[in-house]
């Protein structure tokens, strides 16, 4: 039996160390928020907050999560930085059909709180890892900058 | 953050307890039979409260449009729109959400009829059910172009219902009385009622005819054109609450992957599940048939792990033992098809349209320009790989599935379980990206499958990345031919295209190797050039893989090679490549496609919708002139024109690159002209449109699916790669055609978007650098070492 904290809250597994955190969160504690991508950390679908730090839980094993803080979409809305990434993605019409979104939006929240105003050199350095197929990249810049109050120039 | 009014919950807390689970398609339907119970009074779920002549299938009365596809249209208000007595106002969805935008769009153009509070809507998905709904393939870029008009009538005839429940309440004649915002007014009393208050009275009144419908004036729409709407599914969105096919839930779940041929064709000559079965949380290990041609939406049949985990069934596969026949494909290797491919298109073929006489023309030409493009197969990679949960309670199968046919889906699952249909229900979960591939129902059946292999218990099947880069129904691979003619002034006096591509009909018809009319009108055919002598062919290509439908299908080689090749002339001629375009395409004028040959035109009428070179014209002048075409860049920068007419829609783009002195690529900035008709939702349309850029980006640099003995080399994204954040264009400007009028008929948005970009890409790369690229993808071809 493992034990860890997740968004505030301790739960217990009973599953093999070497699960990865992302299928303890979808199948066993119903967090679903969290996706599934690519399994091999190359899309970023599946990004989470482990002690603040963005993380792959598809390549993160439950045994490296005991002890630390995990935090999901579902509860990001819980920060003050991740409340205004939500509203500056609603506010400027960031997802198409959403599903990359999540993992997009805890890569842009462990951004803004490492960098409050990140150049466009960051952004590219710390987004690049989430793959958006629909083709959100402009959006998802332009909402980074509008939550650190950067002017983004608009047609 | 503010919650929007009335939305079912997914609560992460509730489902957290391990053993509780929580689907949001069930809740949703429960909470629609509870709300039909105590006063959903225009009846939503009530197919008995329908008359016959109601639900008549439309498809006969026309051959185009939506009264062409299967089921055509349904504009019934009793079918669409539900309002209980606190004024919710319910909206039925019956085409799949997939990023396009059209749980908001649809349901906003009956809402905007309708005169409802659009913070009082809830919408709906409908579940997989053409009789009742019309056509459900959400697919070809036609959701608002076929059903813009039947919204409209659903939401003016619910609206006309509740003004002549009020008028008859208040005793004065129905042209006294105003429906606004969710009240009915009668401002000579300036007495109000609510929907709420109205609606039980409306739903006993009959549906008002057809023809005596008010639409309302484009000047008085509330939310059509204005685009001011957030997608109704943002805040589920970004809160993780949204739910995908692949976040199903079901009590007592079971969690499935399967190990399919690596070769389409093949089977499972033997299997060792020994191993598989020892990995924890594994419960069942199962061979499924494999099926014989043609593919059709058939499953692939294979070897299947069911586990108590997703994880775990991924281990299970991993220690399965499987021996393959690889079957009549076992030899499919992309380089050596590639090679065939060319010599096919080095030699006559089948022709397909002929004007003029065009080896005389290119004979005596002043200068013979040819030149061949290859773009290879491409899979969709939908960042929700496909997936589907199916259970089977007392021989009746229900299915929550990212469908972008639920019909389909519907039928299939039907047939291979051997139910009647009604006994199959098909829920359509958020579809996490489709393009194409989730058109195409083999996961669903599989799911279905593996409930009724584990005696109708649930069974979730998921597809991994590498299970959906092997397995996909891929975008064909092309060679395109091109030769010209210039006279002395350089203008093209003969034009002949051979196009050499498998065909989306050999996964219907294996022996099919010629292109479907609707495969050589995406943009071969129906080549609006003013060219008096030109031949298009098209030479034999055998298909050895599924070949499918990928967002904007065969437009994407036919634009890459035409607009490329164009770039070519202009170059050839010493000409600037947007005049010698425009002079190409020629006056304004309004061509019958027939004319060109093109019998299918989208399926849409050659009247209605005839190729409109004007509308071609103005999209490319209007992007020349907002890009600043011809203004001096720096060394190493260039500008890109292309422009193609396709989904009914016309689309000029021009690409911006700069490429450094190592030969890396970089795009400042994309500027798209786009005329669609009129714009229901531009917010979405420019969304739309600018995925279309980055996907077209992606699939121009990086796209490439390739075969060897007969197996897909790439696995997962290390090996097909996509564009990313720092690889994207900096900039994306989409310029809309104003249409303020609504008096042309719509055009599609989701895919045309897509085909002009790779060839803009590629001459900006021209422009910049001299280098044409003839093959795609780019990758490392600018690189200088
Ligand atoms: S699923 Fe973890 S990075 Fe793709
Ligand atoms: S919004 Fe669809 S993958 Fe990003």
């Amino acid at each position: 039996m493992i034990t860890f904290n997740i968004n505030g809250k301790p739960r217990q597994i009973d599953l093999p160390t070497d699960t990865p955190l992302l299928w303890v969160l979808r199948d066993h504690l119903g967090l679903i928020g969290t996706k599934f991508g690519c399994g091999m950390a190359l899309c970023g679908a599946c990004t989470v907050h482990l002690d603040g730090e963005p993380t792959r839980a598809c390549v993160t094993p439950i045994s490296a999560a005991v002890g630390k803080k995990i935090v999901t979409i579902e509860a990001i809305d819980q920060d003050a930085t991740g409340q205004k990434v939500q509203e500056a993605w609603l506010t400027l019409g960031v997802p198409q059909c959403g599903y990359c979104q999540p993992g997009q939006i805890m890569a842009a929240t462990a951004l803004l709180k490492q960098k409050p105003k990140p150049t466009d050199a960051d952004i590219d350095k710390a987004m690049s890892g989430n793959i958006c197929r629909c083709g959100t990249y402009c959006r998802i810049r332009a909402a980074i900058k509008q939550v650190a109050g950067l002017t983004e120039v608009k047609p | 953050m503010k919650k929007p009014l009335d939305r079912p919950e997914l609560s992460a807390d509730i489902s957290i307890a391990d053993d509780i689970l929580h689907i949001a398609n069930i809740s949703r339907r429960a909470f629609l039979k509870d709300l039909a119970l105590t006063g959903f009074v225009l009846a939503a779920g009530f197919p008995s409260l329908i008359r016959a002549d109601e639900t008549a299938l439309p498809s006969q009365k026309g051959k185009y449009g939506a009264d062409a596809m299967p089921h055509g249209w349904v504009d019934n208000p009793l079918v669409f729109v539900a309002i209980a007595d606190d004024g919710t106002v319910t909206i039925i969805c019956h085409r799949s959400e997939m990023g396009q935008g059209v749980r908001t769009s649809l349901p906003m153009v009956v809402a905007d009829e309708l005169e409802a509070d659009w913070q009082r809507v809830r919408v709906e998905q409908a579940p997989g059910d053409e009789p009742r709904y019309g056509n459900q393939d959400t697919d070809g870029s036609r959701s608002m172009r076929h059903f813009f008009m039947p919204m409209r009538r659903v939401g003016a005839a619910a609206r006309t219902m509740l003004e002549s429940a009020a008028a008859a309440q208040w005793q004065v004649p129905i042209q006294e009385v105003r429906a606004e915002q969710h009240q009915v007014l009668h401002p000579a009393t300036g007495r109000t009622l609510g929907y709420g208050q109205l609606a039980k009275a409306a739903a006993k009144l009959p549906v008002p005819a057809r023809e005596t419908l008010r639409l309302k004036k484009p000047a008085d729409f509330r939310y059509i054109s204005k685009g001011q709407l957030g997608i109704y599914d943002g805040q589920d969105i970004v809160t993780g609450r949204a739910q995908y096919g692949i976040d199903t839930r079901l009590e007592d779940m079971l969690y499935a992957v399967v190990a399919r041929p690596p070769v389409f064709g093949g089977k499972v000559l033997r299997y060792d599940a020994k191993d598989a079965l020892e990995v924890p949380g594994v419960v069942k290990v199962v061979e499924l048939p494999s099926s014989p041609p043609p593919a059709d939406f058939n499953p692939l049949g294979g070897v299947a792990v069911i586990a108590r985990n997703t994880w775990a069934a991924i281990q299970g596969r991993k220690a399965l033992k499987i021996e393959w026949n690889n079957g009549p494909h076992g030899t499919y290797d992309s380089v050596a098809y590639k090679a065939e491919l060319e010599a096919a298109a080095r030699q006559p073929g089948k022709v397909v349209r002929n004007d003029g006489d065009v080896d005389t023309a290119l004979k005596s030409a002043a200068k013979q320009v040819e030149a061949e493009y290859y773009a290879p197969h491409l899979a969709h990679a939908t960042m929700e790989p496909p997936a589907a949960a199916a259970r089977i309670v007392k021989g009746k199968c229900e299915i929550w599935a990212c469908t972008q046919s639920p019909q389909a889906s519907r039928e299939r699952v039907a047939k291979w379980l051997k139910l009647s249909e009604d006994n199959v229900t098909v829920h359509v979960t958020l579809l996490g990206g489709g393009f194409g591939r989730k058109s195409i129902p083999d996961y669903v059946i599989e799911a279905a499958l593996l409930s009724q292999a584990m005696n109708g218990k649930p069974v979730k099947l998921t597809w991994t990345r590498e299970d959906d880069l092997h397995h996909s129904y891929f975008h064909t691979v092309s060679v395109e031919r091109l030769e010209a003619g210039l006279d002395t002034q350089g203008k093209p006096v003969a034009w002949l295209h051979r196009t050499v591509a498998p065909t989306i009909s050999s996964t219907f018809a294996p022996d099919s190797k010629h292109q479907m009319p609707a495969e050589l009108g995406m943009g071969v055919i129906n080549v609006p050039f003013a060219i008096a002598n030109l031949r298009i062919e098209n030479p034999e290509a055998e298909a050895h893989t599924r070949i499918g439908w990928f967002r904007s299908v065969s437009n994407i080689p036919h634009a890459f090679a035409i607009q490329s090749f164009v770039a070519e002339l202009a170059a050839a001629a010493g000409r600037d490549p947007k005049d010698f375009l425009l002079d190409l395409i020629g006056p304004p004028r309004r061509i019958d496609p027939r004319t060109l040959g093109d019998t299918w035109n989208q399926g849409e009428s050659p009247e209605v919708y005839p190729v409109d070179t004007g509308r071609l014209r103005r999209v490319i002048e209007t992007v020349a002139r907002e890009t600043g075409w011809g203004r001096t860049l720096p060394k190493g920068a260039g500008l890109g024109l292309a422009a193609h007419y396709s989904f009914v829609t016309y689309i000029a783009v021009v690409v911006e690159v700069s490429v450094n002195e190592d030969g890396k690529l970089n795009i400042p900035r994309i500027d798209v002209a786009v005329d669609c008709g009129p714009q229901v939702n531009p917010e979405r349309i420019r969304s739309q449109i600018e995925g279309a850029c980055i996907m077209g980006i992606s699939l121009a640099t990086l796209g490439e699916i390739s075969f060897k003995e007969g197996a897909v080399m790439q696995d997962n994204f290390h090996t097909y790669q996509l564009t990313r954040m720092d690889e994207a264009p900096r900039e994306i400007r989409v310029h809309l055609m104003p249409t303020p009028e609504f008096d042309t008929p719509l055009g599609g948005v989701g895919e045309p978007g897509v085909p002009p970009i790779a060839p803009a890409l590629c001459n900006a790369i021209f422009a910049a650098t001299g280098q044409r690229i003839r093959q795609l993808p780019i990758r490392d071809q600018l690189r200088k070492d």
